[in-house]
This record gives C-alpha cells, structure tokens and sequence, in this order.
C-alpha cells in the first residue's frame, strides 16, 4: 500500500509537472512526430527508390548472368572433357588392336621361322642319323669279318700248336658256322 | 479513492495479456503439430503462423493498453 | 580474448552494485519517462517543426538505413560483402515476401513496402540502444504508417476495381440471409485494420522497453544486490531483438495481405 500511495503520488507529480503519465497520449507532441515521420519517409523512399533499389537488382541481376554464364561454361567444358575422354578412349582400344594384330603377326612370321627351322633341323638329324646308320652298319660289317680273320688265325695257330695238320677250309668253314649269329 | 480502484482495473486489464498468451501458445502448439505431421509442408506456412501470432496478440496488446491507460492517463 | 572480456564484464556487473548504489534504498520505477519527447536544443514548447529526439532517432535511421543499402552495396561485388550480402537479403526477404502473400502484380509496390519495412525494423533497433529515443513506440508514428498503408490499400482497391472492390465485403460462398451480417463483420473487422496495425508495434516496442526500465527499476530496491536485475535485462534484452524484427516483419507482412485485398478483391 505504502509503493501505491507512492506511486500514486509519482502520477500527481507528473501531473502537475504538465504532461500525462503516457508521453505517447501527449496530443501536443504529434504534430511535430508526424512531421518529422514524413520527412523521414519521404527521404528513405528516394533513397531506397533512386540509389539502393536498382543498384542491389543489378547486383543481383549481374550475379545471375554470371552465375548462368559459368554454368553453361561449365557444361561446356564438361562436354569437351567428356569428348576428349571418348577420343582417349578410342584412341587407346586403337592403339590396343593394332598392338595385337602387330603382336599376331609377329608371331605368324616366328613361327613360320620356328617352323622352317625345326624342319630343316628335322631332316639334318635325319641324314645324320642316316649316315650314322650307314658307318656303324659299315663298322658292324668290317668288325665282324676282322672277327672272322682274328678268329680263323687263333683256329689255325691253336690247330698248329695242339700238332694237326692247318687246313685252311675246315677252319673258315668252322669260323663260318660260328660266327654266324 | 479513484486512483486505487483504477489500479485494481489495470490488474484486471493485465490479465488479458497473460490470456492472450495463451491464444499464442495455441496457434504455436497447433503449428508444430501439424509440422511435425508433414515437415515439407510446414517451411512454406510460417508466414501465416506470424500472421495469426500477431492477430492473437494484437487483443493482449489492447489490454495491456487498457491497463496503461488505467495506470498513467485516468 | 574473449573469455577475459566476459571475465571483466562479469566483475563490473558485480562491482557497479556497490558502486552506483543510490544513497537511499527505494524502488523508483518511471517506465514511461524514456517515451518522452523532448526538443533537442532547449525550449519547451514543441511546434510541429522543432528538431526533438523524435528528429534526431528518426535521422539515425535514415543513415542506418542509407549505411546499409546503399554503402554496403558500394562495390556492387559479385562475391558480396558482409554489408552487402545483408542488403541483399534484406532486398531478397521483402522482396519474396511481396511476391509470395500479395502475388506478382503486387511487385510495383514493393519499393513502398521495403520503406516502410526498412523504417520499422530500423527505428527499432536503434529504440534498443540503451538511452535512446523509439520512435516506433509512439501512436503517433505507427498510427501515421497504418493509416498511410490503410488509405493507399484502400484507394488502390477502388482504382483497380471501382464498385467491384466492395464484394471484398459481401461474402458470396455465405447463404444469402447471413450475407448482410457477415459484412457488418467484414467492414468493421477492415477498419480496425490500422488500428490494430498502429496498437500492435507501438505496443510491442512500448511494452518491451518499459519491462526493461521495470526491472532496472527493481536495482534501486536492492542495494550491494542491484547486479541481479541485469541478468534479468540480459535475457528480457535478447528477446526484445527478437520482437524488434518480428513486429517489423509482422508489419510488413500484413501490409502485403491487405495489399492482395486490395488487388484480388474477390473473396
């Protein structure tokens, strides 16, 4: 009770020290508020009207057309690289054949080569292994008709020494037989 | 004597803010809700939820006018 | 850096309490003297031309709002400023908001709409720094910008549809004998329009920073203790940020819906 009749108090004061309580119920003061309020207005139209308003629509303008100018640029250059990439490509499974027909032919040729080769080798193994044929036949027939000899001077020089008669035919004859395998 | 029955009215008049906060939590509450039913749809709804924030309290403003009124100019 | 100024501020807090205690403990509550308007050089008669605190707030916002959109906007950078990407997106936010609630015709009047977007949301503002004058927290000012937008909507409509303008108060989806009644409603629900406009910012603001000199109000009464209150201001501070730019935002956007009526009056 004692802050109301303060309070209150304080409202007499302000009473009599010639304005309301509520400084916005003071009447005398609204000429001049709604004055300076146009003014203000009036002002902060021109400028936002003349200076603001069209110089921040053709940032925002600018930026559009540069935000649309870098995108189609960059689809663009998108396009180019997605170009450039296929004719890589196509440059390398290019490059990629040719390297396996080169790699097919090469190995045509070394085979016809291996082949003539290994023909050429075949048949001179064959006539050396002909030849070789032929001199061990030869050495085959000459070892044995030393055999024969060796074998008819043993005969007749163990015929000899045991005191019988040489007769060269029986001998040969004998040789023969045996030696016959 | 006047003065004072002139501060109960203000108090009378100062409980009409506190209901109109009520109407404010109200359109708040019932916002979210449906927010919260169809999120996609609610980015595009919060202009009318300031709108019908500042309808409801407009009416706590008065009577919170009402009570200035009762406390300063009467 | 900054955890030492927070430091510091936290101890002047505490300290001012002893410091800047008044001799005698006592509430002293004015909250309505900040709304007072004053001459500027002396003198005590106001004439509808003398330069008052009403003047030189309103000239802070002119230069606020010349400083932002049109300095910041200086170099017309194409990679944005920090001032200038805000004016942009002050630009963009209205300019959207026009589009979206009043429709695409409504565009020719969004220079109107972004002054007085940018007067409101300005003034403030600059009502939040301590010691300063709000305009916006006089009936005087919002009542002169809702009856402005009030009158110009309402000349709109009847330019754009003459007599036609008048079915935004007959309600042709109602049944014929509630029709007379629902535009009673209708034409008093329109013309408490600016009233409502006027009430809702000048009340916003006024009640905000009179809740704020209420609570510093409470420092006097406390004595070594007066630091309290401050946390409390603190708080009640940041919301009132908050409605600064909501009634500035509400205010426009209303605008932009009585501007649809007005230009689509059929309901």
């Amino acid at each position: 009770m004692a802050t109301t009749t303060h309070d209150a108090g304080h409202g007499a004061a302000d009473a009599a020290h010639g304005s309301s309580g509520m400084p916005q119920l003071d009447f005398s003061t609204y000429g001049n508020q709604i004055f300076w309020l146009l003014v203000t207005l009036v002002v902060i139209y021109l400028i936002l009207s003349r200076v603001a308003l069209p110089r921040i629509a053709g940032i925002l303008n600018e930026r559009q057309g540069t935000i649309t100018n870098d995108l189609a640029a960059a689809e663009d250059l998108k396009a180019k690289a997605v170009e450039a990439e296929n004719a890589y490509n196509k440059a390398l499974a290019d490059a990629r054949s040719e390297a396996q027909r080169i790699v097919a032919e090469t190995r045509a040729e070394i085979q016809v080569g291996v082949d003539e080769a290994i023909a050429k080798a075949d048949a001179e193994i064959a006539a050396k292994a002909e030849e070789s044929e032929k001199a061990i036949a030869e050495i085959r027939a000459t070892a044995l008709d030393n055999v024969k000899i060796v074998a008819s001077d043993t005969a007749s020089a163990l015929v000899a020494a045991l005191g019988g008669k040489d007769d060269t035919d029986t001998i040969a004859a004998a040789v023969a037989k045996r030696t016959e395998v | 004597m006047e003065g004072d029955l002139a501060y109960i009215g203000a108090g009378l008049a100062g409980m009409g803010t506190g209901i109109a906060a009520l109407g404010v939590g109200n359109v708040a509450a019932n916002f979210l809700a449906g927010a919260l039913r169809n999120p996609s749809a609610a980015a595009s709804q919060t202009a009318t939820l300031f709108i019908g924030i500042a309808f409801a309290e407009a009416l706590g403003i008065f009577s919170f006018l009402v009570a200035l009124l009762l406390m300063f100019a009467v | 850096m900054g955890k030492l100024f927070f430091y510091v501020a936290l101890a002047l807090v505490l300290v001012s309490g002893v410091l800047f205690a008044p001799e005698t403990a006592g509430l002293a509550i004015h909250p309505m003297d900040q709304f007072t308007v004053t001459p500027l050089f002396g003198g005590d008669h106001i004439a509808w031309y003398t330069p008052t605190n009403v003047t030189l707030w309103m000239f802070f916002a002119v230069v606020a709002v010349f400083a932002l959109l049109v300095f910041g906007s200086a170099n017309r950078g194409i990679v944005p400023s920090r001032a200038q990407s805000v004016a942009e997106l002050a630009y963009g936010f209205i300019y959207k908001m026009v589009e979206d609630v009043a429709g695409k015709d409504a565009v020719k009047f969004f220079p109107y709409i972004i002054t007085l977007f940018m007067f409101i949301v300005t003034a403030n503002f600059l009502g939040l720094i301590p010691m300063s004058f709000t305009t916006t927290s006089h009936f005087a000012v919002t009542g002169l910008l809702a009856v402005v937008v009030f009158v110009a909507i309402t000349i709109t409509g009847f330019v754009l549809h003459g007599v036609k303008f008048l079915g935004l108060f007959w309600v042709s989806s109602a049944p014929l004998a509630l029709r007379p009644v629902l535009a009673l409603i209708e034409v008093i629900s329109y013309f408490v329009r600016p009233v409502s406009l006027c009430i809702r910012l000048a009340g916003n603001v006024m009640a905000g920073h009179a809740v704020l000199k209420v609570f510093a109000g409470f420092a006097g009464a406390l004595g070594a203790a007066s630091f309290l209150p401050i946390f409390a201001i603190t708080a009640f501070y940041a919301l009132e940020v908050l409605v600064a730019f909501i009634q500035a935002y509400v205010f426009t956007i209303l605008t932009c819906v009585y501007l649809k009526d007005a230009l689509h009056p059929s309901h």
